[in-house]
């Protein structure tokens, strides 16, 4: 166990680096630069808010609220699990030349992701604010579904990133599986009405559509722990996800060199 | 302390050459179900075994293909190996592959950074040698140009100036004392040379006998086995 934190302590720097250079590099050739990482949710919200406000009601003044959180909590976990899928083959030139740890890949590739996201809820936070979403004490525990998200992305990441090298169609099935995501995680309708007529469990056993709902309540301004399902069944699933990506990456991460 | 810099001890590496590779899921299983994967084994380095003295310089000398760039990469801890187990005593720095970390679209400054993370430098000490890395690739004009501009020549001394900051106890070459243009061989000669006097162990793979020579004071033949030679 010393040994990894020695480990991790070394190569501190590296991560902080790879880190940097996700986050410069993404928008290095634009105009617009780290604007775009504000712009890009708030169109998108708009879009969805004029294509979805029928489905919804029209009344629902901060329906692009609604629309805004579980976007940008779905666009994190689909962009940090497919770039740290591709991670360690995107850096196979460096892996069959020097050592370095490897989960640092996936690990970096994450972290960047979540700190663009992190920038990116500016907007939900002028957005609320203008169409008097007001926060309160609850909206304080909306950290807590954030870092839980993060693990569960992790996670999944590692797990993508490992299978990624042996087989390259996981790229082409997890696109798949995203969209599947998507549309599962009530982005952009009320789950209410399909709550009622049996399929709550579509629902139920999708930890990121459990996390978009906790984060929800806590923007909304009430307690995510009156149904403590739906804060826990998420952490849970993330901390076995974390164990499982970890562990199935050290497995297989010696034999890597061989695939890449 | 131990007496030896490095142990190599029964050292095999094994690498699958599939006759087609295997790398869709469909085809995976079709062949799995018919029972058809099958690799080439192929054992670039099979049963090594050998010891390095704290401060010996060894060259490593053998034909093309006999292994000689797997077993650096091996003991510099790039490959892990099939069988057997490497134990190094001291801090090692390979110029094997420089400017391996490298991104094309980062400035000459910007990959001083990246490239010294990579090889595990903190960042205190890029920040107190970053003036000196500078001067000796003499890339002062170009630091903040991206380096996809720079020419091969101009990578390899910055790849060169950055991984030569550190003192290394064991120092793995493989061929790179050619840097650069003839006013850079001799200034990067120099500094290796220099290193060399401050008495660190040293595995070099060359194929000039001559080099050997004039450089190690040991050298093995890889070639199936490990044959070491006198030099004189």
């Amino acid at each position: 166990m010393t040994k990894y934190i020695e480990g991790f302590k070394k190569y501190r720097f590296l991560l902080r680096e790879l880190v940097k250079k996700g986050i410069k590099l993404k928008y290095r050739r634009s105009y617009l630069g780290i604007i775009w990482t504000l712009l890009e949710p708030l169109l998108t919200m708009m879009v969805l808010t004029l294509v979805f406000s029928t489905f919804y009601g029209k009344n629902d003044r901060s329906f692009p609220v609604y629309v805004l959180t579980g976007r940008l909590l779905y666009s994190f976990f689909s962009q940090g699990t497919k770039t740290a899928m591709k991670s360690v083959r995107g850096h196979a030139a460096m892996i069959k030349k020097v050592y370095v740890p490897k989960y640092i890949y996936p690990l970096s590739s994450v972290i960047y992701n979540f700190i663009i996201f992190l920038i990116s809820l500016i907007v939900l936070v002028g957005v609320s604010i203008v169409l008097g979403v007001y926060p309160n004490w609850w909206t304080l525990t909306a950290v807590l579904p954030l870092l839980i998200l993060f693990l569960f992305t992790l996670g999944v990441g590692m797990i993508l990133s490992t299978i990624a090298v042996f087989f390259r169609d996981t790229e082409y099935l997890w696109d798949v599986a995203l969209m599947l995501i998507m549309y599962t995680c009530a982005i952009f309708y009320d789950p209410s009405r399909l709550m009622k007529t049996g399929t709550d469990w579509v629902f139920r056993l999708n930890p990121l559509y459990a996390l978009i709902k906790c984060f929800r309540d806590a923007v909304y301004g009430a307690s995510m722990f009156s149904e403590p399902y739906w804060f826990f069944m998420p952490l849970c699933v993330s901390i076995i996800t974390v164990i499982i990506g970890f562990g199935l990456f050290k497995w297989k991460q010696d034999s890597f060199i061989l695939h890449i | 302390m131990a007496k030896y810099a490095i142990e190599v001890k029964d050292v095999s590496m094994k690498f699958n050459l599939s006759k087609e590779k295997v790398d869709s899921l469909k085809e995976y299983f079709i062949k799995f179900l018919k029972r058809q994967i099958k690799y080439n084994e192929f054992w670039a380095l099979k049963h090594i075994s050998f010891n390095v003295e704290k401060g010996d310089r060894v060259g490593v000398l053998g034909l093309n293909g006999a292994g000689k760039s797997t077993l650096l990469k091996v003991i510099a801890g790039v490959f892990k190996p099939t069988e057997g187990q490497v134990v190094r005593h001291g801090k090692i720095v390979p110029l094997l592959e420089l400017g391996a970390g490298f991104d094309s679209q980062y400035t000459g400054r910007e990959n001083i950074y990246l490239y010294s993370s990579v090889l595990g430098y903190s960042r205190s000490f890029v920040d107190s040698r970053f003036d000196d890395i500078v001067k000796f690739s003499e890339l002062e004009e170009f630091i903040d140009v991206p380096i996809k501009n720079y020419s091969s020549g101009m990578k390899s001394r910055l790849g060169f100036s950055i991984a030569t900051q550190v003192n290394p106890d064991i120092l793995i070459l493989d061929e790179v004392l050619s840097v650069g243009d003839a006013k850079f061989k001799k200034k990067s000669e120099a500094k290796i040379m220099g290193m060399f006097d401050s008495g660190v162990t040293v595995l070099f793979v060359s194929h000039s006998l001559a080099q050997v020579k004039r450089l190690c004071n040991k050298a093995i033949i890889l070639e199936k086995v490990i044959l070491w030679l006198p030099v004189t």
